[in-house]
């Protein structure tokens, strides 16, 4: 089971103390701490780990975060930064010794500018929310988590989400213009702005996907662009895993980025479509939903080149969509994949490396192999444009050691996507999932340089311990530090 | 200095006592404050690693030249998007540099507007920190969330945080073809706001510049057919003065890109301006000194060539100025990169510690305090 870093019981024992102060920075209502009323806030999306907080606090300015975190600062009180709490990874999970901070207060769009193309929003505005104040002109905000109508701006700065059309049009890294960011000391900073560069360093950058480990972010300036003209879709069944991912290269290198491009495996097609029913082929391997977006000629033209290369690679089944309600029937599927497993299975768990391409069948391969030896089914969806695989795991959480093998499991897909040249996380975040996995992509040097960031930003180590490093730091041997033979940085902190 | 390979390298920055000046193919070198220090010449780490075309990623040597790594994707009908300039004509150098300084200067050309800079197409590198201590960020893969951010964090830091030996991009398909659509010039406040509403059309613009007494111009890429529609769509609803055919329009984005407009202001210095579109007019009417410029990623984008001294940031209203050129004096002297706020010029020199805290690549390239 997962460990945490061990609770401060100096700071427990102050906890009335503690939410007197705070109750001194936001109105009284504004924190929480009866058991029954923080429920709520004990897990974010990775459900399996909960934990209540010592207390909950809702800020709704920047100076009262900022008044918070200078408190907990000099009182050594952790904090745990929280948006709409649908990470996946564990990045909200609280701390027994830790203060809850939620920013859902923060909930207004303060500036839609379309003359600049940009929205000025709070942190706990929804991802969906920016595109629905910037529709009626025809504009929206690009990346698109399937969580889009709960998640936030904050969460996704926080987490860089990405979506099913980030091959495309990036990841909320490539989408986002500016922030306002406050640090552990209490210090406001903005980095960037109404426009695409900063001073000095890229922060902006080192902000973004930090899960909540580097500071708060109480602003964000997004980037809106025009929505395509037309969009249309087409839904190709393989007799294999390898056709579809051969057809999905060959798009590829014919010069065609479409605006997303989705794989599913025979488990995850069956799954969709006994709860969907989008017209799914059911007799094939694989499924690839091709999704071209721009002007009309062109979206015609592309869909009928996206045809010729799925003959040619022995396609099974080719539908293309002629309306927007088939279009979206044929996305119902796959974005209903998850809840549609969840059907099939009391409980399922949801994985997320990110592989080269080409790996693809060697990786599915390996996965049935993994899945024999684990007893337990899995089910693939894929997006297959910038590989970024998603494993859903089938377990039943009641069943003994089902957990604990749906956790090996998962781990060792991980490991596999590593092996194979690929990453453990390609947009759900380390979290605390696969924090204790780090080190099959890092070296004790290199990880080392990572927490000499998170030092450079939080020396005292109090914003979000415990997730995404497998070990805890002591910045006061910045500079100094050697490491030689692969040996762990410091043998005598905990790792957790 | 001129290690052999990484374990050189990092041995000699271990074993260093002195600053150095970080130098790749060393065209870069008048791009920021100067360095006086002795050069550490990493021209040996040079070639292709990998280039993968169907899974969009090319790994390279960081000094592998520019020229030689577009040549090279140019065979595939692939590109970097993001369109990295060629300053050798502005800056006097002998060609456009490495792909290593494309990234240490952040650089992006008028695509920018669709595509990003260099920061949105860096996948990870492998170099040596400060300490002399080889390390690897990203991997071989265009999606990726696996800790903090090292190798965006990279682009534009002017050599000061790590030495890198090789860079992996994502790289895209090149379009099939592309013309550009000029607007006859009616000043630039109309210019900017003409931008901003071929933005908000479905015409897909990738590059829209104002050039004073040229006009507008307006980049149309893609498949033919789509080109030819969104033409179209943008003469439906204005005036097009003139419509440039694939050549002809390749060669003026590229002297856009190349800061060519003002190739011939040699006795002036030359500023690199980004600030929101919406304030750009107000800015230019407001410089009470005689200058030169002109506009790209509509109208975000100001180079602007003015007297040697002159103090153009006290008429920006929010933005980021670089003294983009200048002799060797001036850049000692004035701020090249824009001033930060306290606070963030005090992380920016716990960010420079983090990584190099003996202080030896580039000392004080980018601000004084480092």
């Amino acid at each position: 089971m997962l460990r945490m870093p061990e609770p401060d019981q100096s700071v427990l024992a102050r906890r009335a103390e503690i939410v007197t102060a705070m109750r001194r920075i936001v109105p009284h209502a504004s924190v929480i701490e009866s058991a029954t009323q923080m429920r709520p806030y004990e897990s974010d999306g990775l459900t399996a780990y909960k934990q209540l907080p010592m207390l909950v606090v809702l800020p709704e300015t920047t100076a009262q975060v900022s008044a918070i975190l200078k408190y907990a600062q000099s009182h050594n009180i952790k904090i745990v930064p929280r948006g709409a709490g649908t990470s996946l990874s564990g990045g909200a999970l609280p701390l027994e010794d830790g203060i809850l901070l939620g920013l859902a207060k923060f909930n207004r769009v303060l500036d839609i500018d379309f003359t600049n193309r940009c929205v000025v929003a709070q942190p706990g505005v929804t991802n969906l929310a920016i595109t629905k104040v910037v529709e009626h002109n025809g504009f929206y905000y690009a990346p698109d988590p399937s969580s889009q109508i709960a998640c936030t701006i904050g969460g996704n700065v926080a987490e860089n989400s990405g979506g099913v059309h980030c091959l495309k049009y990036g990841l909320t890294t490539n989408n986002i213009l500016g922030i306002e960011v406050v640090l552990m000391t209490g210090e406001v900073l903005r980095l960037g702005g109404k426009f695409c560069e900063q001073a000095g360093y890229d922060l902006l950058a080192v902000m973004t996907g930090s899960e909540g480990l580097l500071g708060v972010v109480t602003e964000v300036t997004v980037r809106i662009i025009k929505k395509a003209q037309t969009a249309r879709a087409a839904l190709i069944g393989f007799p294999s895993n390898e056709s579809a991912g051969q057809c999905v290269a060959d798009i590829i290198s014919a010069g065609i980025i479409p605006g997303g491009m989705e794989m599913m495996d025979k488990p995850a097609i069956h799954a969709a479509e006994t709860f969907v029913h989008a017209g799914y082929p059911l007799n094939v391997e694989a499924l690839l939903i091709v999704e071209l977006d721009g002007p009309q000629v062109e979206v015609d033209d592309l869909l009928a080149r996206v045809e010729k290369i799925a003959t040619a690679n022995k396609s099974k089944t080719l539908r293309v969509s002629n309306s927007e309600a088939e279009r979206t029937l044929f996305w119902a599927g796959r974005k209903a994949a998850f809840p549609a497993v969840g059907r099939i299975s009391p409980d399922y768990m949801c994985m997320d490396g990110t592989i080269p391409r080409k790996k693809l069948p060697e990786v599915l391969k390996g996965m049935a192999k993994l899945s024999k030896k684990h007893r337990l089914a899995v089910a693939n969806v894929f997006h297959a444009g910038d590989g970024n695989l998603h494993p859903l795991i089938l377990f039943d959480a009641n069943k003994e050691g089902e957990l604990a093998r749906a956790e090996e499991f998962g781990a060792d897909i991980l490991r596999l996507c590593v092996k194979v040249g690929g990453v453990l996380t390609g947009e759900h975040g380390v979290g605390v999932e696969k924090r204790d996995l780090m080190d099959t992509m890092f070296n004790p040097i290199e990880m080392e340089q990572q927490l000499r960031i998170k030092c450079a930003f939080d020396p005292k180590n109090l914003l979000n311990p415990g997730k995404v490093y497998p070990t805890l730091h002591a910045c006061a041997e910045q500079g100094r530090m050697m490491v030689r033979g692969g040996a762990l940085p410091h043998p005598d902190l905990p790792r957790f | 200095m001129k290690p052999r390979d990484a374990t050189d390298l990092a041995e000699a920055v271990r074993a260093a006592t002195s600053p150095f000046s970080v130098i790749g193919l060393g065209t870069k070198l008048n791009l920021g404050r100067p360095v006086s220090a002795p050069p550490l010449d990493l021209s040996n780490f040079k070639g292709i690693v990998a280039y993968e075309p169907e899974e969009l990623i090319l790994e390279c040597g960081a000094a592998t030249k520019l020229s030689d790594v577009e040549k090279l994707l140019a065979a595939q009908n692939q590109m970097l998007a993001f369109e990295p300039p060629n300053y050798a004509g502005i800056l006097s150098t002998k060609h456009s540099g490495s792909i290593g300084g494309t990234l240490a200067c952040n650089l992006a050309g008028p695509r920018r507007l669709k595509a990003g800079a260099a920061r949105d197409h860096i996948l990870g590198f492998t170099g040596v920190n400060g300490q002399g201590e080889i390390i690897r960020a990203g991997a071989r893969v265009v999606k990726n969330v696996t800790g903090y951010d090292l190798p965006r964090l990279m682009a534009g830091s002017y050599g000061t945080l790590m030495t890198f030996t090789s860079v992996i991009f994502k790289v895209l398909p090149k379009p099939e073809t592309e013309q550009t659509c000029v607007l006859a010039d009616h000043g630039v406040s109309l210019a900017v706001a003409q931008m901003a509403q071929v933005l908000a059309t479905g015409a897909e613009v990738s590059s829209a510049a104002y050039v004073p007494k040229h006009g507008v111009y307006l980049r149309i890429e893609g498949i033919k057919a789509s080109v030819k529609a969104r033409i179209d769509m943008l003469h439906a609803g204005m005036k097009l003065h003139e419509v440039l055919p694939a050549a002809k329009s390749r060669k003026l984005w590229q002297e856009l890109r190349d800061v060519q407009p003002l190739a011939d202001q040699n006795e002036q210095e030359i500023w690199r301006i980004v600030m929101p579109p919406s304030e750009t007019s107000e800015f230019l009417a407001a410089l009470p000194f005689a200058h030169d410029y002109y506009l790209d990623w509509a109208g975000a984008l100001t180079w602007l060539a003015a007297k040697p001294g002159a103090d153009v940031r006290r008429y920006m209203n929010s933005g980021v100025a670089t003294l983009f050129r200048a002799d060797e004096a001036a850049r000692a002297e004035t701020d090249v990169f824009h001033p930060q706020a306290p606070e963030l010029a005090a992380l920016s020199v716990r960010i420079k510690n983090a990584f190099d805290p003996r202080r030896l690549f580039n000392p004080h390239k980018m601000y004084r305090e480092f």
